[in-house]
């Protein structure tokens, strides 16, 4: 694990694709509980995040992830109809294509981008859209936000406020 | 405001439209209280000083400056820097200085694509020769020098440190006024947490005189196809009102004449991404029963990054297009 983390760092030959996951706790993290329990083989490259919901995951935490350096980001929550929390998901049905047409005239291919159904039994799933995405940004290669914006100039604090020392 | 001891003001407009220029105008007769406090050392939509009069004054003689627009070009960015060495106060006035404003909307697009729209592919432009403009060129006369034109927009606060950002396009008179009156007597005006005066740390809906019926949106619409019913949210009528993702202050002007707010004022306190804060906005009105309808009601926007981040591209998250490979 400590080894595939520096090579992430290196960006060459090395390179690892690094995708954030958001999982919802009650279907998506228990499928891929299933995943593990099952001992289905699946690549290491997501790090999970468990939500209370795929409907909390505000689109700013989607950019933010891809902003700092995430190389793709994946979203996982309860089929339609199966949220824990009624309509939770309804709205993660409206945000997601919206963040997914706003990555595009970004620029960002929409490979790195994917939200999903998986149920507390589809482990199977879980695992095969992990190898997908994996493959799939692997074949993309790195995203390189951070360098970007370090690279243009621009100043990445948090609040165009007053604060710290001009990047240009 | 004391007039013994008189301060001198500079107004400058970088990649702008001119509108913060006039904003200045809005404040009225209060204009011969500020005449009576200051002398305007440099205002080039206005007066006649040029760069080499500001170049003269001694380092931090400029009490006050109010600098307009964002950072398109090198010529921009040199009086930016210029003018930060000259204001005990630089004052990101506006939109464009604060957020990039419509002019950084420029950043979805590349450098190249835009050289070659205005150059070469505009059905009215005969450019035979396909001269485009170059920092540098021999003429016979000599060397002739022209602004570099950069890859991005950039706000004022990117280039150099503001010391205040006052948002809004243009900001409304009465709290350019109360900003202005403020610095004038050498006091720091009124300011939120994150640094920002004349406006409100809250969102323009806290300002907005409709009220919201708690229906789902089915549809959306656009102004030229109906008249909004009074009194009623704009948003839920369909309109694509950017107030819940935009910053108070203007005391929601647009709203109260029937338009949607564009959102100009930014993004609200604590938000750090104006667009993902209105796509999180709008599943709160929409309610789709399946995945289809979801996707059939949200590809009814058009232009969905132009109209998300009208005005503040660069505070965002991602700031701008990535220049090489991507989707085209």
């Amino acid at each position: 694990m400590e080894r595939r983390r520096e090579d992430r760092q290196d960006g060459g030959s090395g390179w690892e694709p690094r995708i954030i996951g958001f999982l919802c706790q009650w279907c998506s993290y228990t499928g891929a509980d299933n995943a593990g329990t099952a001992r289905i083989q699946y690549p290491p490259n997501v790090d999970v995040i468990k939500v209370m919901c795929s409907g909390r995951v505000d689109p700013e935490l989607v950019l933010a992830a891809l902003a700092r350096g995430a190389d793709g980001v994946l979203v996982l929550g309860c089929h339609p109809g199966d949220c824990h929390y009624i309509s939770g998901n309804h709205k993660t049905m409206v945000r997601m294509p919206l963040v997914r047409s706003v990555l595009r005239d970004f620029g960002i291919e929409e490979g790195r981008f994917r939200h999903d159904w998986v149920s507390a039994a589809e482990g199977e799933k879980f695992a095969r859209v992990v190898a997908e995405m994996t493959e799939e940004v692997r074949r993309l290669g790195p995203l390189r936000w951070p360098q970007r914006l370090q690279e243009s100039g621009f100043r990445t604090c948090a609040a165009p406020a007053p604060c710290g020392e001009a990047v240009r | 405001m004391s007039a013994n001891s008189r301060k001198r003001i500079a107004v400058f407009w970088a990649s702008s439209c001119g509108g913060c220029d006039i904003s200045l105008l809005e404040i009225g007769p209060r204009l011969l209280d500020v005449a009576a406090a200051a002398d305007i050392v440099f205002w080039p939509c206005a007066t006649d000083f040029k760069y080499h009069d500001v170049e003269k004054l001694p380092d931090g003689s400029i009490d006050v400056c109010l600098f307009n627009g964002g950072v398109r070009n090198s010529e921009q960015h040199e009086v930016a820097l210029l003018l930060r060495r000259k204001s005990r106060v630089l004052v990101a006035y506006g939109a464009c200085a604060a957020d990039g404003g419509i002019p950084a909307l420029a950043n979805l697009v590349s450098r190249r694509a835009i050289l070659d729209a205005v150059y070469h592919a505009n059905l009215s432009t005969d450019n035979p020769a396909a001269t485009e403009p170059r920092p540098l060129c021999a003429a016979p006369a000599g060397e002739l020098h022209l602004p570099e034109f950069y890859g991005q927009v950039y706000r004022l606060c990117d280039v150099v440190d503001v010391d205040h950002v006052l948002p809004g396009c243009p900001p409304q008179a009465e709290r350019v006024w109360e900003t202005l009156k403020a610095l004038l007597d050498g006091q720091a005006p009124e300011a939120g947490a994150d640094g920002r005066v004349g406006c409100s740390p809250r969102t323009v809906c806290d300002e907005c005189p409709r009220e919201k019926k708690l229906v789902r949106v089915e549809a959306f619409r656009r102004h030229h196809e109906f008249r909004p019913e009074p009194g009623w949210c704009l948003l839920e009528q369909g309109l694509l009102c950017m107030g819940p993702a935009t910053r108070g202050g203007c005391g929601a002007l647009c709203i109260r004449a029937d338009m949607r707010c564009e959102g100009c004022y930014g993004p609200p306190a604590g938000v750090a991404d104006q667009g993902a804060s209105m796509i999180g906005a709008l599943s709160g009105v929409l309610d789709p029963a399946s995945e289809e309808k979801a996707y059939a009601l949200v590809s009814q926007i058009p232009d969905p990054a132009g109209t998300f981040y009208r005005f503040s591209l660069p505070s965002g998250l991602l700031k701008a297009r990535r220049q090489d490979g991507g989707n085209p």
